[in-house]
């Protein structure tokens, strides 16, 4: 084994920034990361135990504990519960005869809950030994463990069903679908590939692509909304040995899977957005943040770039420009939601825990190693490509005036066609509702549960960055659903389990408001636990990042935009309660000496 | 020769040096912003949030904040100081703090800040959660219970080698502050007093020696935190 680790850490040059490498490869090796391996760990790469260990505990995937052979992340989305996770989650633990969290006594098949993997539209969802298996029902939850008892491997499984597309493709061969509903100027197949690189760049200044990037107007499409141009200007201007292109593929936000289409049917424009952004900005070295959960598609993605660099659109001298190198390596990450904010990601590229940097410095001036470093979202990258191609005025058509351009949105929850629908800015709620054939909605998540619960005198809005920003998640309810239990107990839960706890505020605000929550929704609260909720979410605020800041979002914009809810299951006739239930907190002693709760003041 | 900078400081004018804080050049002008997880010689990194101000309508944190020309900066708000009570509140119900018995008290950071900001009882639940002790150390107890997770000792406390004593596990809820087993065994007599002194808390405790200076006769026993900077 110790041959093993040493052979690992040479293989990234001793490097400890590269240490989420290192773990992927020894977890891959050994199945886990026990403690004699982090203590030689440590040894080999001069840093103590525990801050390996800091990493190691900070991403889900990675474990210190013996896994099983075959395990099982069952999905734990609010789309999944919605889609019947419970059955699947209880026929897979009848079949194997353990909870989820446990792993079965021969070691062959562990059961675990894992945050949403980026499958909204075809849930229940699960990643088993890093495949995808979608779609899942408890009759083929109970068909999987009994093919995997009798001795099956999981790549066999999934032969049974594949999806469509590049899916289908034998170097994915994943039971994924795009569900690609609706394609505008970014999906439309008039890219020829490579054809910025090869004929746009080497007649075009780094500054005079800058120019039509900023003249297009695009601003981020991962949420935050910062105008691209302006972002490469910064980047270029900055001071340093090497500049750094960062793609953001660590979709976490749940509900949406947009980046997850596009790196399946169009990974070449992405790849070619992250080349343009490389020359404006004048960087050398691109570096593309996979979710891990996207895992499956690392091999697939990582043969388009070896084309790429076999046609020099990677490498040196890239199409023939004297001075332009430039290459891209794909990090995968181990589990982590705040990854997806940059400055957190690039500390994870950094081999640490995902963290984020207060600011400034902002990455422009010194991210990844410290230094200039762009980080941009997949989408944005994506549109850069037909920006260039079809000039700034052509994109200044599309969307409105706040808002530019189009949006790709992962529509799922309570509607006929869930999927990828790419729409101009400044299309209506109501129209969006209609667009994916929803019926009888109650209630629609724009932005996912760090966005806003919008209810029907909402529906006339439209999305732009000025009233309605989105990353694109949108996740619909129907009236027959309890908007409190399932939704917004859900999204709570997800900020308490991604925080990564270093401000006093998100690691312990959340928590609270639970408490909280709970405590109205099990019909204990009164009329001031609403107010508390809404003023204690302020403190909130003063988180140093955005997950942070909008951890309390689901809480908060369901009291304003659902108020009625909280009024009927609070207490009328009281005015405190202090929450606390004699009854139950005694339940487990009363079983234990076998005898019944009985009080008087119940008589 | 360093530039000199004016900022204002809730409409107070004061001078200080390119490339300070906004909490540094504060407190070299007698004003007082709160800290926790900010400590000297020390990277800052804005953990605990208690310093955050006002700046354009935006929170920031002045510990991490260089201050600019011409920067106006809301600090002693009512605003302010009702988040800085809440943080304080946090800090309490989300840990086990007992100070009347604590080795710490009345050189307690927290415990300082909680009078200074009239703390009675906080306005959360307590969580009353269940935290562990680590004594595997021969000079050092980790008591999570009363741990504020400000990395002051992730940041202070290393070897020769820049090897961390102390190092964050988990994420969220969860996140505690562990000391390294191995290093925590070899750890000098010295270097754990250093880790105590540098703990706000009285999460990282010197083995031995409790209470060498009376309860009543400790640093914020006679002069409110914050008074040693205030003009």
């Amino acid at each position: 084994m110790k041959d093993r680790i040493i052979e690992i850490i040479s293989k990234y040059n001793g490097d400890s920034t590269r240490l989420m490498d290192i773990l992927h490869d020894i977890q891959a090796h050994a199945g886990y990361i026990d403690e004699t391996t982090i203590a030689f760990l440590a040894d080999k790469l001069t840093l103590s135990a525990a801050q390996i260990k800091e990493t190691v505990s900070f991403y889900h995937f990675y474990s210190d504990k013996p896994l099983a052979k075959v395990n099982i992340y069952l999905n734990d989305s609010v789309t999944a519960n919605m889609n019947g996770r419970k059955e699947v989650l209880k026929a897979f633990e009848d079949a194997c005869g353990i909870k989820i969290g446990g792993v079965t006594t021969d070691g062959n098949i562990g059961l675990f809950s894992t945050s949403c993997i980026g499958m909204n539209d075809q849930e229940p969802a699960a990643i088993i030994n890093d495949r995808v298996f979608t779609r899942l029902t408890a009759y083929r939850a109970k068909q999987i463990i009994n093919a995997l008892k009798q001795g099956q491997q999981v790549q066999e499984l999934v032969v049974e069903e594949c999806g469509d597309g590049n899916n289908a493709l034998p170097i994915i061969d994943a039971m994924v679908y795009n569900n690609i509903r609706r394609k505008g100027a970014l999906l439309s197949h008039d890219y020829p590939l490579f054809a910025v690189i090869k004929d746009i760049l080497p007649k075009t200044s780094s500054e005079e692509i800058t120019d039509i990037i900023t003249e297009s107007n695009i601003r981020g499409r991962g949420g935050a909304g910062f105008p691209t141009g302006l972002k490469w200007k910064f980047g270029s201007r900055a001071k340093g040995e090497h500049r750094i292109i960062i793609c953001n593929a660590d979709e976490g936000e749940p509900g949406t899977f947009k980046d997850r289409v596009l790196l399946t049917e169009y990974p070449e424009m992405v790849f070619e957005g992250m080349v343009t952004a490389g020359y404006a900005v004048g960087a050398d070295i691109g570096l593309l943040y996979l979710r891990y959960e996207y895992k499956y598609l690392l091999v697939y993605l990582n043969g388009i770039l070896e084309n790429m660099r076999k046609n020099n659109f990677l490498g040196q001298s890239i199409a023939g420009i004297g001075d332009f190198d430039f290459d891209i390596r794909i990090q995968l990450g181990a589990g982590a939601y705040i990854c997806g904010e940059e400055s957190a990601l690039i500390e994870s590229l950094e081999g640490k825990r995902g963290e984020p940097r207060d600011k400034p410095p902002f990455p422009v001036e010194k991210g990844y190693l410290n230094l200039p470093t762009v980080v941009n979202n997949v989408e944005t990258l994506a549109t850069v490509v037909k920006i260039i191609k079809n000039g700034a005025a052509w994109y200044n058509q599309l969307g409105n005036k706040d808002s530019v351009g189009t949006k790709l949105l992962s529509i799922s929850g309570d509607c006929r066609f869930p999927g990828i629908y790419e729409v101009e800015w400044g299309l209506k709620i109501s129209d969006i509702l209609a667009m994916c054939g929803a019926n009888e909605v109650q209630a629609i998540q724009v932005g996912g549960p760090s966005g806003t619960l919008l209810g029907e005198k909402d529906f006339d809005r439209e999305l732009s960055y000025s009233d309605l920003p989105t990353g694109g998640s949108m996740i619909v309810f129907n009236k027959n659903r309890d908007l409190l239990s399932e939704v917004v107990l859900n999204f709570i839960n997800f900020f308490i389990e991604e925080s990564c706890g270093t401000c006093s505020t998100c690691r312990n605000m959340p928590y609270v408001l639970r408490g909280k929550l709970l405590k109205v929704i099990t019909g204990r609260g009164v009329k001031n636990d609403i107010e508390d909720m809404v003023n204690w979410a302020n403190l909130l605020k003063v988180s140093r990042c955005g997950l942070g800041q909008t951890a309390a979002n689901p809480i908060v914009s369901s009291i304003r935009n659902f108020r009625h809810l909280y009024d009927a299951l609070v207490q009328k006739e009281i005015e405190y309660d202090s929450g606390f239930s004699l009854e139950t907190s005694v339940l487990e002693s009363c079983k234990a000496v076998r005898r019944q709760p009985l009080f008087h003041h119940n008589a | 020769m360093t530039n000199k900078i004016k900022i204002k400081i809730d409409g107070k004018e004061i001078i200080t040096d390119q490339g300070k804080t906004i909490v540094e050049a504060a407190h070299e002008n007698g004003i007082f912003i709160p800290t926790l997880c900010n400590f000297a010689g020390a990277l800052p990194k804005g953990c605990c949030r208690m310093c955050t101000i006002k700046i354009n309508n935006r929170f920031m944190t002045s510990c991490t904040t260089p201050a600019a020309h011409g920067m106006e900066v809301e600090n002693n708000t009512n605003e302010i100081n009702d988040f800085r009570k809440g943080i304080i509140e946090l800090l309490f119900v989300s840990g086990n703090h007992f100070c009347p018995s604590c080795e710490k008290s009345g050189n307690c950071e927290l415990q300082a800040l909680a009078y200074r900001y009239q703390m009675m009882v906080p306005r959360f639940p307590y969580d009353f959660p269940m935290k562990s002790v680590d004594g595997s150390s021969p000079y050092i107890i980790k008591d999570q219970n009363r741990c504020i997770l400000c990395k002051r000792c992730i940041k202070t406390i290393k070897d020769d080698l820049g090897r961390h004593y102390f190092a964050f596990k988990e994420r969220g809820h969860k996140l505690e502050v562990l000391l390294d087993e191995k290093m925590g065994k070899e750890i000098s007599s010295a270097l754990a007093k250093k880790a105590m002194e540098n703990c706000p808390v009285g999460s990282i405790i010197f083995k031995e020696v409790g209470f060498e200076v009376p309860i009543g006769q400790r640093k914020y026993d006679h002069k409110p935190i914050g008074s040693e900077i205030e003009n």
